[in-house]
This record gives structure tokens, C-alpha cells and sequence, in this order.
């Protein structure tokens, strides 16, 4: 532990830390443009040159360990005169156009020009111009503005692992420049406008928009993916404007995806905003709340019981799951499913269906066998997680299961047929001993494995691997169920499944077709096929109009998850509180509030009146639901089926990253991108 | 990048490319001078080997075609390619004239090196004749101060000229032969021009007088 | 005068073969096997004794920066022969590969031996064709009669030796920036540290040396550390190899004893100063980089190390230009600020910015078309860079102006006031 001296203050540091960082501990501010603490360290803007004694030069901070009794001071005439001449510099050839910039008002290099700039320029050359490069439909360039940091190079080649930059030429031309003509094809590239200090690198369907000072800011959390990823929703009246990373550590550091950032246009698009009925014509026609309500109390009211059934969707908050949980039971139903694409799993036991290791955890993990997942499209948070340990040397192998995909990092195929995975779990295959051999072996099983027939025999399987290999321990928990739906974890924490005697989602459809079933509530389940609930009469609560609005003979418009206040619990199991931060669309209304005025209407009242009431009965349907962005190991007990695994290929469940759910299926950046990156390059339109 | 070939004739940029029979075993004999897994560091004598094959210049597909020989990123290739001034990424004319102009060389003469050449050749420092035989353009010193000026023509180096010399040197070369390489004020390599002041021994051994 | 018994490249000029016929005839691999016998801790004791500072610019002791090898080491360990030569006024290394390379080669097994090497690179920076070609052709030599590769001269010591061409970049001459280009990279120098001797090529032990100071070595062991030591003055001891440009009557490349007075190299070695001493205006002592010396300096400097930093100068890479009175000075100094400006690897920030701007200021002073009160603002900008970069090439593009203002700042006010008289007068008569 090197103890050094900082402007005449003695501080200990953990071996390998920097000036920089000693600097920071101590709350001393050093200015920096290229340095950032998740990305290598080229040292080469100069700004946070500091004084080392003995040293002839200032030095770099950034890039100088701490050392045993170094004595640094960053408070004298020549550390002010150094960043004085670095940021006159910087600024000879940049633009000073900041009143059109959108940078303007979140740029490091305005503050910082404010703090250690001369007050006037000295420089009287011509400027340099350079040409803007184009990087896709997500990044607008202003490469005059590029102050050649390095850190959208260092981001892509590092954290995303696609080198799709690179610093061409040398001097003062070095130019910032995409490596392909379509632009920086990565589900993680937006993180570049993050991490450009200047207004180089901007956000294209942002651009122009706004102010920051004008926008109005809620933390939050993102339903794009089963990440949770921590987020900040910025507002300007009733729209969302942009969606910006919240530092999470344990969840998803300080990137989110492509998806979670600019899927939000999706929000503005296709909604649903009143309730409809469909009319005898069969069309659905505007109508009020209590007429729609009426509809669904004369059809359903007279019901028994076991002919009406619940399907919840991907993006529910466990507040409506419970919700209509409540309002099932009430009825007399247990015909309730949450698992919309069909998937078969024992939920029985929550460490067989939740991500155990936790994603921090992933950088303890020394081998990885990924079972039908594609980690980079279902969660590039993850995804990144793996790289990370990976170029840590940390991680040693990562062997795949199921479809071979770029995943950033090397892998070893083994396979995608199920005999793999059965020989896996009977020991039978070679891998097994790298496993074995492993101190910290990690199972991720896709929910794409789980989407089969033999969904609990897969699901027996992994365990199985888990258990023979060593990966459950005191300690440990390498077992690991990686889902796509914001929703689904929470709404299976929450029990929204068949209950005793009760059908699921095959039994409901297949009881839809044959007329056993009578009323299906859909709620916002979208990827159900609209002609397998036949004849019955269908409700859907939600706030897109997809599929589920299409079949749906009654729509009652539902809030978006950044236009209310709750509960998602992601693949890790960890609960978490998204925030309102825009009012529903027209005469849409909060989930569970739609809910309970529906239990209402038929002469059921569900027991809670208040949000603070309603998640009292959380925390009784599940204690999880009260320890807030915990993690609560679960307990290891067996779970899963044995029995016969089909030999047919495990398949990818996503086939677009761009567009996986309502809000993101109706977003136009997600089209524009699945364009520019996923179909293949057309050939130039000759008509003209 | 060297914006400075940009005036030469068309040469359409060619659609592919891969090494030669002979290249590509001369490239696995590069290769093999690093250790495993450091192929990259075969990058740049590959560059130059690919610039050699495709008449002296680098098209984007033989910088894909050596980043991939390397398993190496295209970007990472090009930016090797764009850094160091030897690689040219437009088309340059058959006899490559480079003619150092700091200040070593145009203390003794360089600016007159240059415009015998642009005038001997009818264009500016930066282009390329009509009929594509020669490109010139001005460089940073090339390493041969004392026999200033000097200018570099493909691989050769020619020394202590004067206006008249580099317009022989240039008319040799169009008429397709090749001039002597070295200095061309009949001095011998570094040597003072009139004649050793050591050396004395070998000197006389080989025939060439000392001074003094 | 070095009397030519003791010059080391006795074949400078190649008026022998350069190849191993020749250098055999001039002694070269001769003993070598008795050198290695000596052990690693002796050669290094023994070149630190001689006295021999890099002969690269710096001026470090060579010994002293082998013995910063770690003395064990799992794995490969690297020396690194820096032969970028690219400092302007500088072409000595030039002589060595093309005339001498045995002299190099013999060089790298010994200091190979002395650092624990397993194997060494020669970085040639590309322009070199021919030399490089000849240096191959040594190696070739070298391993084909064992004198290289598997037990090297019958020493039971393995090393390799290998060439790498660089492709223009004089930032290459940076040894961190060198070792990034052998590794496939733009060459972009490093922070320090880690320094090269812990993690330098392929991230493993690694030493660069210049050419000059690897070839020197076998001479210098053959003969003894204090032959080398006794030339020359203390601290600054040894043979020399000089490149003298510019505006003499005969531009050369000799080897001279240390510490020779300038005026002397000049005058004995390249027919004088052109039109004269008197006619000399300056003299740049140590290639392009170090501040250049007004006639009444180098009426008696001394060319070695610390004589010529006593003079606010340095010795660099002992590359002399000479300028005499008919120099635009300013022009002289200016064309360097191009070169370091076209030569800025670009990473850093000062280095990057400040050297298109020093270059840019420096064009209009060469007219004269600036405000007096530009000179200091231009002299405030380098010492912005100075310093302030990773590299020294930041530095390099400094003082060269620098050294400009000390001494011809008065040449500079006069072009200033100058542009603006005729400036006046024009538009006095425009307006007339």
C-alpha cells in the first residue's frame, strides 16, 4: 500500500493505483480529457499533468502509478500554466461554435476552458476543418470538434470489441475514422456519444432537440432487456427526449445498449391512448373507460371462473402482474401464465430460473459455457460483462452451446445440437473436465434453450452440469438463467402461473380453440399469435398498438414503463424501482390503477387503493419484492425435469436485435438500424 | 496521408487482390521472424511487399487483403498504412521521384533540385506526369546530409546534385536506363570530396588518394 | 587528430568489402567467444568503465542502461538496435550498415549476451534499401559461419538476429515508438513508465540501443575499456562519428576523438567553413533538434556531451550543419518546424496543436509579417510544449526556435519593422 503525499496531504493507496485516482481520493480535482477509469490509458491529451518531485517534468497523471513517498503537488504556477497551455491548444483548432453545438452545456471541454482557459485567444492562423465521417443512423460527427482523445477508438476496440475505429494519418491530420461505410455496428455504439468529452461525437435522433438545462430528469430503469440497466429519462414536457446511462456497478457499470438508448422515438409512435371496443361490425371503435369496461363486465362477469385465463407480457411491472393476479384469483381463475413465448421451466425453485452469479459476478467466472444463447443481441450488457473478464486474462475459455455467433471474444463451439448438452450433463463430453478444472465455472442458459418442448429437461440438464462440475458451492453459484423480458422474472417472483389445476399457456390457447377457455386477459403479452386464442373474447391492457391490440376485442391503454412508477426485477433477480417520468398518453392510465378500477366494475375490488398499499401486498406475495436492488442469493434445491433432450439445433430467439418489442418494433431509429446493419447490403438502385 | 499524389492519371482502383506465388512465400518468411502469435508485427513488410506488387501503391483492398493475411483488424492495417509516408494509398508514376527539401538539403541547393525537376518534367511537387512515368513530390530528410541535396527515385538514392545533374539523372531514366545510383558530382560516398583526411592506409589501398 | 589506428570504422568510406571477408581483415570477430567468455556482469562492468555514452542523442551511459536488465527472466528478453536514422544533419549510422554491418552485428551478440537477449531486432528505418540489403547480407554471413544463431561462436549462447524496415516515420527513432512499430502498430511512443527495460517489445524485457553504440562495443572490449576511456575528455570519452553538412567546401562523415573543438572538425576534416570562418553566420552542432550556436560559440566550443550543453546546446546525434552568412537563418529554422511538424506522431496534444502553430508563426516571421510582440508569444508556445509531452520530439520542435530567438532575435525584430516599412510605404503610395 504506497503512501504518498498530494498538496501536502498523506494518503495510502491500493498498489496500482494512479496519481489520478490518489488524487481524486482525496477529493483534489484534476482535470482530463482522454483519460477515463473503464478505459486504457493513453496519457495523450496532457491536461492532468501534475508535479512530482524529483520528476524534471510534470507529469502525467493519469498514467503515473503511485509510488512509495512520491510527493505530488497539483496546486502550483507550473501545473497551472501546463493545463493552461494544453487547453489553449486544444482549443486553437476547435470551432468555439458551442451556441450550435449540442454538446453545448454537458461539455468537458467548455468547463473546463472556463476553469483553466486564457481569457482570450492568441492564435491567428487559420483553423483546421476536417470532414465529417459517417457512423450510422445512431452518431451525427462534427470531426472539426474532435479533440483526438482516443476514447471512442479505446471504447469500441475495448468494451464493445468491434474495431470499428481507428486514427488515420499522423500529427496534426490524425482523423477519427470509421473502419466501414455503414458506421459503427455495434449494439453498443450510442456509449460513444457518452464518452466523447466534445461535441465530435453527438446523438443523431437527439440532435438539435434540446437543451440539458431545459430537460427534466428522472432516474430510472430500462425494460429493453432483462438487464435492468440503470438509466436516466430526460423530458421536456410530455416527451421523452433522450435516455441516458445511470452508473450502476454491479448492473450495467456506465453503458447501455443501442436498444435501451434509442428505442425511446418508439414511445411517441402506434400508441394507444383511449380504450376501444370491437363493435359488432368487428372493427374496433374509440370508446370511453367505462364503456369499454362495461364490454369486458358483460362478457367475463358471468363467467366461471376456470373459463378465463391471464397471459402477462414482457415488459409488465410486477405492480399490474400482481394485480391481475389478484383479480384472476378473485375470480376463480388459476389459468395464468407469464412465460408468453411458451417457454418450459420448473419455476418452482428461484435459483433454477434467476441469473445466481449475478452479472458483476461474471468477472469472478474463470470458464464459461453458454447453453442456446447469444449474449451480444439478448444482453449486450452481459455480453460486455464476458469481454471485460475475458481481456482481464481472467477469464480462460468461454464454450458455446447452441448457434456460433460473434460474441467479441474468443469461443470454443462445441456444438448446437441437444446431444451436446446431454452428453455435457452425463459427463460423457470432454469439456466437462475444463469445467471441472475450473475454479469458477458459469453456466448461462438462454431462455432460447428454455423455449422448447423439452424446455424442463433442458433446464434439468443445466443443473445438472452445474451440479457435476462444481459450480453450485458455498460461495458460488454458477448456474444461470439468462432472460430476454424486462417483465419476467418479476411476474415469476410474483407466482403468475398456473395455479393448482390451472392451465398454461399451451392449456389456455389450446382451451381458446376449443372453446373451454372464454375470456383471455392479455396483459401487454404481445408475441402471442392471435390466432391460437380462437374464439374467445380477448382483453388487452398494454400501451402499443402490436400484436396483442390487433386480436384484442376490448383495449385498455396502459402507461409505458417511463410514464409510471414500477416495480421490474431483472435476470439477476434484482428488484428494482423505474420512475415516473412522463404523464400516459391521452386517457391512458397507470397499470394497476387500471386494474383495480376494473375489480371494481366487477364487484371484485382488489384490497389496495395506494401504491404504497399495493406494494405492501408485494412484499406478502414475495418477500423479494422488499429488498430493493439486493440481491437475495436463492436458495439451491432441485429443480428441472430429467428426461429426454430432442436433438434438434438450439436456435437464437432473437432474430433482430433492433426489435424486440412493442416500443422498440414501432421505434424508426430501430428500423433505421436494422437497415444500416442487419439486411444485407442492396445493390445501388439503377432506376435512375 | 500524403495528399500530394493526387494528380496522376486514372488508375482505377483494382477490385482485388491477393500476393503472389513468390510474395507469398517471401511473406511466410517475414512472418516467421517474429514470434508466434506476433504476425502482426509482420504488417509493415507486408505493406511494402503488397505496395511493390501493385506498382507503388497501396489499394484499400490489398491493405483488407494484408490485415486479414495477419488476422488483424482492416482498421488496425490502415492505420499503419496511413501513418508512415513510404506507403502510398493513391497511384504514383513509375519512377517515384522524392526529393528532401529540410534543412540540411536545401542549405546546399534543394530548391533548385526541385524545380530542375518540375521543370524538366512539366508539373508541380505533388503530381504525376500525363503519361504516369514519373510522380515528384517533396520529402523530410531521407538521411544522406552530407551528400546534400539529394533526392530518392523508386529505391535509389542520388547525391550531391545540382540542377544539371538531376535533369540527367531524370533524362537517363526516361530513356529507360538506369543512372548510378550515389553521388553525382563524382565523389566517393561520404567520403570529403577531395579525398580522404583518414583513413590513409585503406585508402591508398583501394586506390584513392588522400588529402594532404 | 585521432590517429587512424584509433578509429574503430576503419571502413567508413567502403573502400573495402564490407563483408565478412573485409571485416575479418579488419578484425572484426576476432576473439569473440573470449569476449562472451568474460560474462554478462563483466561486459557491462567493462563498458561502463569505457566511458561510452548513446551515441543515439540522449547520451546515456550504455552500460549503465544494460545493467537496468533484469538479471533473470522466463522468456524472451529483446535488444533492439535503433536504426531510424531521421534526424536531420544525421546520416553516420547510414556508413556503419552499408560500409561496416559486421561491425553492428558483432556488436548486437555482445551486447545481446550482456543484457541476457535471446534474440535482436534492427529497426532500418525503410528509405535504406541498399543498407539494409547489406546488413541481411552480413546476418546471412554471420549465421551461415556460426558466428550467430545456435551457439553463437562457439559460446554455447543463442541469438538471433533479425532486420525490420520501417516505412517514414521519424518519430520511429523514439524507442518506445520504434518497439511499437516492430509490434505491427503506428508508431506512437508510450508512457514511461513502464520503461522498455521492464515491458518494452512484446511486453517483455527489452533494451534499444543506437547503431553507433552497439557497433563500437566489440572494439571497444577488443581493446580495452580504458583505450576508449583515455580518448576523448572524462565523462565524455571515445571516438565519434561526425556528420558534417551544410555550408562547407567538403561535407562529410568522419570518426574523430571526443571532444575535438569545432572549428578544428571543420576545418581539418571538410575544406572549411565556405568563403571562410569569417563567413561562418551559425552551426547547428547535433542534428535538427538541439539550438543551434552563433559564430562566436563555435569560435572554441568543444564537440562533446557537456561542452556543448554548457553552451545551451548539445551534442544530439553529433550531426554538424553548417550555415554561413549568405543564410535566410530564420528560413533555416523555419523548414525545421515544418519537419517536426509533419513528423508529430499526433497523439499528444501540445505536440500535435503547438507544432503546426510554431511552424505557421515561424513562416510569417520568415517575412517578417508579425508583431514584434509575436517573437515572445512564439517562444511562450514552445515552452508549452517542452516538457509537456510524452515523447521528446515536443521538445525537439522547441529548441530549435528557441536557440533561433536566443541568439538572432535582432535578425527577426529587423524582418518585423522591415515588412512594416514597406507595408507603409505601399499604402502611402496607394494612397497617393
Amino acid at each position: 500500500m504506497p503512501k504518498l503525499t498530494i498538496d501536502g496531504i498523506e494518503v495510502e493507496v491500493a498498489p496500482g493505483t494512479s496519481v489520478l485516482q490518489a488524487c481524486e481520493q482525496l477529493g483534489i480535482e484534476v482535470p482530463r480529457f482522454c483519460y477515463h477509469e473503464r478505459l486504457s490509458v493513453p496519457a495523450n491529451c496532457r491536461m492532468c499533468l501534475v508535479e512530482v518531485e524529483r520528476s524534471p517534468k510534470p507529469v502525467a497523471s493519469c498514467a503515473m502509478p503511485a509510488g512509495e513517498g512520491m510527493v505530488v503537488k497539483t496546486n502550483t504556477d507550473t501545473v497551472h500554466k501546463a493545463r493552461k497551455g494544453v487547453m489553449e491548444f486544444l482549443l486553437i483548432n476547435h470551432p468555439l461554435d458551442c451556441p450550435i453545438c449540442d454538446q453545448g452545456g454537458e461539455c468537458d471541454l467548455q468547463d473546463q476552458a472556463v476553469s483553466y482557459g486564457y481569457d482570450r485567444g492568441r492564435y491567428e492562423e487559420n483553423k483546421r476543418a476536417v470532414k465529417d465521417k459517417y457512423m450510422g443512423p445512431l452518431i451525427r460527427t462534427y470531426m472539426t470538434r474532435c479533440i483526438q482523445c482516443t476514447r471512442c477508438i479505446r471504447f469500441v476496440d475495448e468494451i464493445a470489441g468491434v474495431p470499428a475505429l481507428g486514427g488515420l494519418a499522423r500529427g496534426e491530420h490524425l482523423e477519427i475514422t470509421p473502419a466501414l461505410e455503414a458506421g459503427v455496428n455495434s449494439e453498443m455504439s450510442g456509449n460513444l456519444v457518452d464518452v466523447c468529452p466534445v461535441g465530435a461525437l453527438t446523438s443523431k435522433p437527439y440532435a438539435y432537440n434540446a437543451r440539458p438545462w431545459e430537460l427534466r430528469k428522472t432516474e430510472s430503469i430500462d425494460v429493453m432487456d432483462a438487464v435492468g440497466s440503470n438509466i436516466r429519462v430526460d423530458a421536456r414536457g410530455g416527451e421523452v427526449l433522450r435516455v441516458l446511462p445511470r452508473l450502476h456497478e454491479d448492473v450495467n457499470e456506465e453503458w447501455i445498449s443501442d436498444k435501451t438508448r434509442y428505442a425511446i422515438d418508439g414511445l411517441k409512435r402506434q400508441r394507444l391512448d383511449r380504450p376501444y371496443v370491437r363493435g359488432a361490425d368487428g372493427k374496433l371503435k374509440p370508446a370511453t373507460w367505462a364503456e369499454a369496461f362495461a364490454a369486458i363486465k358483460a362478457r367475463v362477469a358471468p363467467l366461471p371462473g376456470n373459463k378465463v385465463a391471464g397471459i402477462a407480457g414482457d415488459l409488465v411491472d410486477v405492480e399490474s402482474v400482481v394485480a391481475l393476479k389478484d383479480l384472476l384469483t378473485k375470480l376463480g381463475s388459476a389459468n395464468m401464465d407469464c412465460r408468453q413465448d411458451g417457454a418450459l421451466f420448473d419455476a418452482s425453485n428461484r435459483a433454477g430460473y434467476i441469473f445466481n452469479t449475478g452479472i458483476a459476478g461474471i468477472e469472478n467466472a474463470d470458464v464459461v459455457l453458454l447453453i442456446g444463447t447469444n449474449p451480444r443481441w439478448e444482453a449486450p450488457l452481459v455480453n460486455a460483462r464476458i469481454r471485460k473478464t475475458y481481456l482481464t486474462g481472467k477469464l480462460k475459455k468461454v464454450a458455446v452451446v447452441g448457434q456460433n455467433f460473434d460474441l467479441t471474444y474468443p469461443t470454443e463451439f462445441l456444438g448446437n445440437s441437444g446431444s451436446v448438452l446431454s452428453a455435457l450433463a452425463d459427463g460423457s463430453h470432454p469439456f466437462v473436465e475444463t469445467l471441472k478444472a475450473a475454479m469458477n465455472p458459469l453456466i448461462i442458459l438462454g431462455a432460447g434453450a428454455l423455449r422448447r418442448g423439452d424446455g424442463l429437461a433442458v433446464q434439468a440438464a443445466a443443473r445438472a452440469i452445474a451440479e457435476n462440475v462444481g459450480a453450485v458451492r458455498e460461495g458460488w453459484n454458477g448456474f444461470n438463467v439468462l432472460h430476454l423480458a424486462a417483465g419476467r422474472v418479476g411476474a415469476l417472483d410474483a407466482g403468475f402461473l398456473p395455479g393448482t389445476g390451472g392451465r398454461d399457456l399451451a392449456g389456455i390457447l389450446a382451451g381458446a380453440q376449443s372453446g373451454e377457455i372464454e375470456a383471455v386477459y392479455l396483459l401487454g403479452a404481445d408475441e402471442i399469435d392471435g390466432a391460437k386464442l380462437g374464439k374467445a373474447f380477448v382483453i388487452y391492457q398494454g400501451h402499443h398498438g402490436d400484436r396483442g391490440a390487433h386480436r384484442a376485442d376490448v383495449i385498455l391503454p396502459g402507461a409505458a414503463y417511463t410514464e409510471k412508477n414500477a416495480t421490474y426485477v431483472n435476470t439477476e433477480g434484482r428488484v428494482q424501482h423505474a420512475r415516473f417520468a412522463t404523464f400516459p398518453l391521452g386517457e391512458a392510465r397507470e397499470d394497476w390503477k387500471i386494474l383495480r378500477a376494473l375489480s371494481t366494475e366487477l364487484g371484485r375490488p382488489l384490497p389496495y387503493d395506494t401504491l404504497a398499499q399495493l406494494r405492501q401486498r408485494l412484499v406478502q406475495v414475495n418477500p423479494v419484492f422488499g429488498s430493493l436492488d439486493r440481491l437475495v442469493p436463492a436458495v439451491w434445491a432441485p429443480f428441472g425435469q430429467a428426461g429426454v433432450i430432442a436433438d434438434a439445433h438450439f436456435a437464437s430467439p432473437i432474430e433482430n436485435f433492433y426489435m424486440t418489442d412493442p416500443i422498440s418494433r414501432a421505434s424508426q431509429t430501430m428500423a433505421q438500424c436494422t437497415e444500416a446493419f442487419l439486411k444485407p447490403a442492396l445493390p445501388a438502385a439503377a432506376a435512375e | 496521408m500524403s495528399a500530394a499524389h493526387s494528380h496522376g492519371p486514372a488508375v482505377a482502383e483494382p477490385t482485388s487482390f491477393e500476393f503472389s506465388a513468390e510474395n507469398l512465400e517471401h511473406a511466410k518468411r517475414i512472418i516467421a521472424k517474429y514470434p508466434e502469435g506476433r504476425q502482426q508485427s509482420a504488417v509493415m513488410p507486408l505493406l511494402d511487399l503488397a505496395q511493390r506488387q501493385c506498382g507503388g501503391w497501396l489499394p484499400k483492398v490489398a491493405i483488407d487483403y494484408v490485415a486479414h493475411f495477419l488476422s488483424m483488424a482492416p482498421i488496425r492495417a490502415l492505420e499503419v498504412a496511413s501513418f508512415y509516408t513510404m506507403y502510398n494509398l493513391k497511384p504514383v508514376g513509375k519512377h517515384f521521384v522524392q526529393v528532401c527539401t529540410t534543412t540540411p538539403c536545401w542549405l546546399r541547393g534543394s530548391d533548385e533540385v526541385l524545380h530542375a525537376c518540375e521543370k524538366k518534367l512539366g508539373i508541380k511537387a505533388g503530381q504525376t506526369t500525363p503519361d504516369g512515368q514519373f510522380t515528384v513530390i517533396e520529402v523530410e530528410c531521407l538521411g544522406a546530409c552530407v551528400n546534400a541535396p539529394m533526392m530518392q527515385i523508386g529505391d535509389d538514392f542520388y547525391e550531391d546534385l545540382t540542377a544539371e545533374t538531376t535533369e540527367k539523372v531524370l533524362d537517363a531514366l526516361a530513356r529507360g536506363e538506369k543512372p548510378t545510383v550515389g553521388p553525382q558530382n563524382g565523389r566517393i560516398r561520404s567520403c570529403p570530396a577531395g579525398g580522404p583526411t583518414t583513413l590513409t592506409q585503406s585508402a591508398l589501398a583501394a586506390g584513392v588518394k588522400p588529402q594532404n | 587528430m585521432l590517429r587512424d589506428e584509433d578509429r574503430i570504422f576503419t571502413n567508413l568510406y567502403g573502400f573495402e568489402s564490407p563483408f565478412l571477408d573485409g571485416a575479418k581483415v579488419r578484425g572484426d570477430w576476432s576473439g569473440t567467444k573470449e569476449i562472451l567468455d568474460l560474462g554478462r556482469e563483466k561486459i557491462i562492468e567493462l563498458v561502463k568503465e569505457s566511458g561510452l555514452r548513446g551515441r543515439g542523442g540522449a547520451g546515456f551511459s550504455t552500460g549503465m542502461k544494460w545493467s537496468f536488465m533484469p538479471k533473470t527472466s522466463n522468456g524472451p528478453v529483446y535488444l533492439v538496435v535503433n536504426a531510424d536514422e531521421g534526424e536531420p544533419g544525421t546520416c553516420k549510422d547510414r556508413e556503419i550498415m552499408r560500409h561496416d554491418p559486421h561491425k553492428l552485428i558483432e556488436g548486437c551478440l555482445i551486447a545481446g549476451f550482456a543484457i541476457g537477449a535471446t534474440a535482436t531486432y534492427i529497426y532500418i528505418r525503410g528509405e535504406f534499401y541498399y543498407e539494409a540489403a547489406n546488413v541481411q547480407r552480413a546476418i546471412d554471413e554471420a549465421y551461415a559461419s556460426g558466428l550467430i544463431g545456435k551457439n553463437a561462436c562457439g559460446s554455447g549462447y543463442d541469438h538471433d538476429v533479425y532486420l525490420h524496415l520501417g516505412a517514414g516515420a521519424y518519430i520511429c527513432g523514439e524507442e518506445t515508438a520504434l518497439i511499437e512499430s516492430i509490434e505491427g502498430k503506428k508508431g506512437q511512443p508510450r508512457n514511461k513508465p513502464p520503461f522498455p527495460a521492464m515491458a518494452g517489445l512484446y511486453s517483455r524485457p527489452t533494451t534499444v540501443n543506437n547503431v553507433e553504440s552497439i557497433a563500437v562495443v566489440p572494439t571497444i572490449l577488443r581493446r580495452g575499456a580504458s583505450w576508449f576511456a583515455g580518448l576523448g575528455r572524462p565523462k565524455n570519452s571515445g571516438t565519434k562519428l561526425f556528420c558534417i553538412s551544410g555550408h562547407v567546401n567538403q561535407p562529410a562523415t568522419v570518426e574523430e576523438e571526443m571532444g575535438i573543438p569545432l572549428k578544428e572538425l571543420i576545418e581539418k576534416h571538410c575544406g572549411g567553413v565556405r568563403g571562410g570562418w569569417d563567413n561562418l553566420l551559425a552551426i547547428i552542432p547535433g542534428g535538427s533538434s538541439v539550438p543551434l550556436l552563433p559564430k562566436e560559440i563555435c569560435d572554441t566550443v568543444l564537440m562533446d556531451f557537456d561542452s556543448l550543453r554548457e553552451v545551451r546546446s548539445g551534442l544530439g546525434t553529433a550531426a554538424v550543419i553548417v550555415m554561413d552568412k549568405s543564410t535566410d537563418i530564420v528560413r533555416a529554422i523555419a523548414r525545421l518546424s515544418k519537419f517536426y511538424m509533419h513528423e508529430s506522431c499526433g497523439q499528444c496534444t501540445p505536440c500535435r496543436e503547438g507544432t503546426g502553430w510554431m511552424w505557421r508563426v515561424m513562416e510569417r516571421l520568415v517575412k517578417g509579417n508579425a508583431r514584434v510582440e509575436e517573437i515572445d508569444m512564439l517562444l511562450d508556445v514552445t515552452k508549452q510544449v517542452e516538457g509537456h509531452t510524452i515523447c521528446a520530439l515536443g521538445d525537439a520542435a522547441a529548441w530549435p526556435i528557441q536557440g533561433l530567438m536566443r541568439h538572432f532575435r535582432p535578425e527577426v525584430e529587423r524582418r518585423i519593422l522591415e515588412y512594416r516599412t514597406h507595408a507603409e510605404r505601399g499604402a502611402r503610395v496607394a494612397a497617393e
